[in-house]
């Protein structure tokens, strides 16, 4: 019966603003490095910080809505990984400076 | 409460009394027929290319199959619509999707923007090397989604919507493999749209956590009966959203991506990402504004009043200094998009179906345009500078004709459907008393009008480079011709029956 007691207690406020620094940590990553890979990755650690959202709103709620998002999240976020990887893939073939978005420069005006 | 729950006895005495049956909701296939067809379709081409091993398809069968799954799928509407006009629609499958005459008229635009975008695709891929099942196959997933966003009636299932539509217009893109500013093209908007897509999904969570629910039917009755007033969280999550939707339609300031993706993507690829993409970007942004987020508009219309000064201002200003073609048609689609948020700002029943119209407009104006274009730029889809239109008139006198009809209905002349729809939207605003967006509203169009009007004279003044071949007109870009100026000048100069459709396509 103490298990309750026995057990720290967090605020749910405390996941939603480690939520909303991983979130702004992936955002200001995605606009600041110049390596592709590593910005898709800025991409990810956003994706997740949206489902650590909705997990604990479903907490604070007391919805199971909030879960259930979360798997529509991780499978667009995987169909996104399958297509970017290919996309990137295929501009970055046989350059040797690698894959940064500096390289990617013939659009402009 | 929790401690007695954990109890062994008491925990199988509550899931016996709860979880006695798993009730599932009840799929009504009519209500997301137009969807299955699409995407049915597009599976069902894909797998036919694959088994009968084509590998030299015949002329304009992928592109005769395309257009008929999309006019299926149009046709399917016809369904929605006798509901809508018996009082029936609503929201169906567990209130996620919903049947009424704005998801009607929407993907009807939708299905128009696939078919003719699959048969401008056709000539372009057999004159590219390129010729084979996939363009087709990403244009009807993509419209797919688009679809799903039109009738969405959940967040979460406008957020698969976009995903959907997204994912396979990044591939698009870059379905010119062996240029690399299509490649280029491909990455910038798939990083960009990725971000805008996470921004998106995170304005969700926060409304979300702000009323309970992503269902817009709720958040409505949430918001109609709880006064909020000064959330932060309602406030920042409207703000994310808003963010999200403004990348999809490119309005300023999240435009960056638009010129190079319209520039590098393949042609036919680059009218159908303007006309769906668009369509299906304000299809949320009306659902969940204008209809779900009604009581809160005193927090969301000035910042859409923002968003429409800025595109179009930026917009028409910026198109004037471009040199290339579909850089100067990526801008002037930006401040297209200022044009329809007019409406969206205006958040009244004119306001709404100004945009329905307008969006309905602009689908078949943009496809004629880079149809026109798909053919002057020639092989290697390079040829996309201003000098190549010089004399466009003597090589070929219906293309540089037919052009300048394009371009008068996007500058708005009377009797092309661009008049009637900036018409629309700028009278939604004077009812709405935004005055001061009607008038920002009528000096950008003269702005524009300014480089519609350059590149008439161009075709028209000027002589032809001397080196500069002749030019033909192949069958499906005809087709795509005739039924795009034909609407273009029925909606100028016989508009009635289509604002009548648009005014009974609002949003209750």
């Amino acid at each position: 019966m103490n298990l309750v007691a026995a057990t720290t207690s967090v605020p749910g406020a405390w996941y939603l603003a480690v939520a909303a620094v991983l979130f702004t940590i992936g955002a200001v990553g995605l606009l600041s490095r110049r390596n592709v890979l590593v910005m898709f990755m800025c991409v990810e650690l956003m994706l997740n910080a949206v489902n650590l959202t909705f997990v604990t709103f479903a907490r604070m709620l007391d919805d199971i809505g909030g879960q259930v998002l979360v798997f529509f999240t991780l499978v667009v976020a995987a169909a996104e990984v399958v297509v970017g990887l290919a996309i990137i893939v295929s501009i970055f073939r046989g350059r040797v400076e690698g894959a940064t978005a500096d390289s990617a420069n013939i659009l402009k005006g | 409460m929790l401690g007695a729950l954990l109890t062994p006895s008491a925990f199988l005495a509550q899931t016996d009394a709860v979880t006695d049956r798993i009730v599932t909701p009840h799929v009504d296939w009519v209500a997301i027929a137009p969807t299955m067809i699409l995407i049915g379709g597009a599976l069902l081409l894909l797998l036919a290319s694959s088994l009968l091993r084509i590998t030299r398809p015949p002329k304009y069968l992928y592109a005769g199959s395309s257009a008929l799954i999309a006019s299926a799928a149009a046709l399917a509407t016809e369904k929605h619509w006798e509901r809508v006009r018996h009082g029936r629609g609503g929201a169906f499958i567990a209130n996620a999707v919903k049947v009424d005459g704005f998801s009607v008229f929407l993907t009807v635009a939708i299905c128009a923007a696939i078919a003719l975008a699959a048969l401008i695709a056709d000539d372009y891929l057999r004159r590219e090397r390129l010729d084979g099942v996939e363009f087709y196959v990403l244009a009807l997933l993509s419209g797919g989604g688009g679809v799903i966003m039109v009738s969405a009636n959940d967040l979460i299932v406008l957020f698969l919507g976009l995903e959907v539509l997204s994912i396979a217009l990044y591939v698009l893109a870059g379905s010119h493999v062996r240029r690399a500013e299509s490649q280029e093209a491909a990455v910038k908007y798939f990083v960009l749209g990725a971000f805008s897509s996470a921004v998106f999904l995170y304005g969700i969570a926060l409304t979300y956590g702000a009323t309970g629910s992503t269902n817009l039917g709720e958040i409505t009755n949430y918001l109609s009966t709880h006064v909020v007033f000064g959330n932060g969280l309602l406030v920042a999550g409207m703000a994310l959203l808003l963010v999200g939707l403004g990348f999809k339609i490119a309005a300023v300031p999240f435009h960056m991506w638009a010129p190079d993706v319209y520039q590098g993507s393949p042609t036919p690829a680059t009218g159908f990402m303007a006309a769906a993409a668009k369509t299906a970007g304000f299809a949320g942004l009306l659902r969940v504004f204008v209809s779900a987020m009604a009581t809160q508009r005193l927090d969301w219309q000035p910042i859409v009043w923002t968003l429409a000064v800025l595109s179009m201002v930026i917009g028409s200003v910026l198109a004037v200094m471009q040199t290339d073609i579909k850089r100067m048609l990526a801008y002037s689609s930006i401040s297209h998009a200022g044009f329809i948020l007019i409406g969206v700002q205006a958040a009244t029943q004119d306001g709404v179906s100004g945009a329905l119209f307008y969006l309905m407009a602009y689908t078949f104006i943009v496809l004629g345009s880079f149809a026109v274009i798909t053919v002057v730029a020639r092989q290697g889809d390079a040829a996309h500078t201003l000098d190549t239109y010089k004399g466009l008139a003597r090589r070929q006198p219906i293309l540089a004709l037919v052009f300048t009809l394009f371009l008068f209905a996007q500058a708005g002349v009377p009797l092309t459907s661009g008049f009637v729809a900036k018409f629309g939207v700028i009278q939604a605003a004077v009812d709405a008393h935004s005055y001061a967006l009607a008038i920002i509203a009528m000096l950008s169009a003269v702005v524009a009008a300014f480089f519609y009007l350059r590149i008439i004279v161009l075709m028209y003044m000027a002589d032809p480079e001397a080196d500069a071949p002749p030019l033909t007109i192949p069958l499906g870009v005809g087709i795509v011709l005739v039924v795009t100026v034909a609407f273009t000048l029925f909606a100028g100069i016989l508009p009635q029956s289509l604002i009548d459709f648009a005014k009974s396509a609002v949003l209750s």
